[in-house]
């Protein structure tokens, strides 16, 4: 079991407020992603949930449990740090299996846990290497088996992909993903990326300034964003806004467009018409910048190629059910 | 000619360092060979540079005269001592300013520095006067204390720069897995220190070793190191060269050898940091 409840969860040091008071439900074996800017206060909350920072004030609860004064070990956690904070003393199989020989676990049950795990992870001619003698993924690969063995209640996972290349980084995003539902454990990762935030959530939690400020899964964010930040946070390449009389048009002051919600046609009619100041053509999409005039620039996704090139004169017709609307304090109109 | 250019001038370098190290090491090598010349010869004027009479007599008479192996002990205990005590008092010292740092540790450091940059004459009397009133003059005890309390301020300042590099993940992830900070020290922190933990060991007791100024106040038979032994040859009947340098030459023999053997360790823990 791994249901984590966060109520009312504040963080300060001295005067400054990182967390101002979260409230969250975490479902056992779920897959929760932590996604902002950086210094949105997701590493610290995670820190919170860990154990690594104590709480200002408010309640975590652990398989309802309150642990705000429970040490980080007895929390029943593991932790993947950024840096993997590997032990470089200790063999791969010295690495994954301290935890259990913290616990005080016999030595052929550690061995058995840790070959299993290393099993899992393609380690198994590692074990008896040390961390400097591993390539970064290995590494990566060391410090999950160190929290997959001790069979926790949940994974915190703290921006564990930042250090690999991208090609690297997409194998493990599949990986992590793909042994967590394997496992059914519950985890919750940070991140900064929101394309990681998208492709391995179940569900996402958006932090701007130390607020929550949307939690659902990740095509409720996209399709349904609550405000102007998670709307402009998610998706990529980002929503377009408009602002003035064509949003007024719509009962809203602003207005966003998603780049693939905006249909082209060559030409200069209508209201949103403009010049291509770039296009740039990647094969399966094209991306168009246009310089819409009053409307400033908007961005363009057309799935597959188009020719067009810098210069020439488009018209844009957003697609009407997809048009967020939003009031003048940021939050989103429903209909 | 570029190629030529740079064998020559990696030749000259060499000869270069050769020569700065002969150099260095020159006294050292004097002094070894004057313990095998006569008393004589030992000032003789042109010295002899290798063409002399050898001879062991010097040695005969110092260990006839004082007993080599009762001041080697007394050094053995009291370096090996003060730098035990020193070390068991600033690892956890060095570990606490290290890991959770406080907004007085900078001054606390600059203070325990500060008390090295006092000369020890200033205090001498004083110390004296409390070593006599508590009977710590000429013990074992009173010295080990008094080079511990030197030595001390280096010892902590030492390790905190150590500690310092080791990244705080580390420790976090211990804490995760469930390590209590005892056991965090012994097999995370210890380990990955070893380095930094054994040039601070090696730094202190060769400081501690070639102490001369405490050790000559505030010791005279029973507890004198070799520092004292050495002394003795220097006395108000004259100096006596050959044996001053056979005196010499035993009482540093062992920390010589020592230094010999752990050097790649001292270099690397005096380096640690500097390169990642």
């Amino acid at each position: 079991m791994g249901q984590i409840t966060l109520q009312g969860v504040q963080k300060a040091f001295g005067p400054v407020h990182i967390i101002k008071g979260a409230d969250l439900d975490i479902a056992d074996g779920s897959f929760v992603v932590f996604v902002g800017p950086s210094g949105c206060g997701k590493t610290t909350l995670l820190r919170l949930i860990a154990g690594l920072e104590d709480v200002t004030d408010g309640r975590i609860l652990i398989d309802g449990k309150n642990v705000v004064a429970v040490p980080p070990a007895k929390r029943g956690l593991s932790m993947v740090f950024q840096s993997y904070a590997l032990y470089p003393h200790m063999s791969v199989r010295g690495n994954i299996g301290f935890g259990l020989k913290m616990a005080g676990l016999a030595k052929d049950e550690i061995n058995s846990k840790v070959e299993a795990a290393a099993a899992t992870l393609n380690l198994t001619p590692y074990l008896d290497r040390k961390p400097r003698e591993l390539s970064g993924g290995q590494r990566q690969r060391v410090a999950i088996g160190r929290a997959i063995v001790r069979e926790p209640k949940a994974f915190l996972f703290d921006e564990p992909l930042s250090n690999l290349d991208a090609a690297l980084r997409v194998q493990m995003r599949l990986e992590v993903t793909r042994l967590q539902k394997q496992l059914g454990t519950t985890a919750i990762y940070v991140t900064h990326d929101q394309v990681e935030a998208m492709t391995m959530a179940d569900k996402i939690v958006v932090l701007n300034g130390g607020k929550i400020e949307q939690y659902g899964s990740p095509l409720e964010l996209y399709e349904r964003p609550n405000n102007l930040f998670v709307a402009g946070f998610i998706g990529s390449p980002k929503m377009n806004f408009v602002t003035g009389e064509q949003a007024a048009q719509q009962g809203a002051v602003t207005i966003g467009v998603r780049p693939e919600h905006l249909k082209i046609e060559r030409g200069g009619a209508g209201g949103w018409s403009g010049t291509i100041s770039v296009a740039e053509h990647l094969g399966s999409d094209t991306f168009l910048y246009v310089d819409a005039g009053p409307l400033g620039m908007l961005t363009v996704r057309y799935i597959g190629e188009l020719s067009l090139s810098a210069g020439d004169r488009v018209s844009l017709t957003p697609e009407p059910n997809r048009v967020h609307r939003f009031d003048g304090s940021g939050n989103a109109i429903r209909a | 000619m570029a190629r030529m250019a740079t064998t020559r001038r990696v030749a000259v370098s060499t000869i270069g360092a050769w020569l700065a190290g002969f150099l260095i090491f020159f006294p050292i090598l004097w002094m070894v060979l004057a313990s095998f010349k006569t008393e004589l010869e030992a000032f003789a004027i042109p010295p002899s540079f290798l063409f002399f009479h050898w001879t062991l007599e010097n040695y005969a008479t110092v260990q006839e005269r004082s007993d080599y192996l009762h001041h080697a002990m007394n050094s053995i205990i009291i370096a090996g001592g003060s730098t035990l005590i020193a070390l068991l008092i600033a690892i956890p010292a060095a570990w606490s300013m290290a890991f959770s740092p406080t907004k007085r540790t900078k001054d606390i450091l600059l203070w325990m520095l500060s008390t090295k940059m006092m000369p020890p004459v200033g205090v001498l009397v004083p110390i004296y006067l409390i070593y006599k009133t508590f009977g710590l003059l000429d013990s074992r005890i009173g010295l080990v204390f008094i080079l511990c309390l030197g030595n001390l301020p280096i010892v902590i300042w030492m390790l905190f720069t150590y500690f310092k590099e080791i990244p705080r993940d580390i420790l976090e992830a211990a804490r995760m897995d469930g390590a209590t900070i005892g056991r965090e020290l012994v097999y995370v922190l210890t380990p990955m220190a070893i380095p930094g933990l054994a040039s601070t060991m090696l730094l202190n007791l060769i400081l501690a070793w070639n102490e001369a100024f405490w050790t000559l106040n505030l010791s005279t038979l029973h507890a004198a190191p070799l520092t004292t032994f050495i002394a003795s040859y220097s006395s108000p009947e004259g100096l006596f060269w050959a044996k001053l340098s056979a005196a010499s030459t035993l009482a540093i023999a062992p920390i010589l050898v020592l230094g010999w053997f752990s050097q790649k360790q001292l270099v690397r823990g005096l380096t640690f940091g500097a390169v990642k």
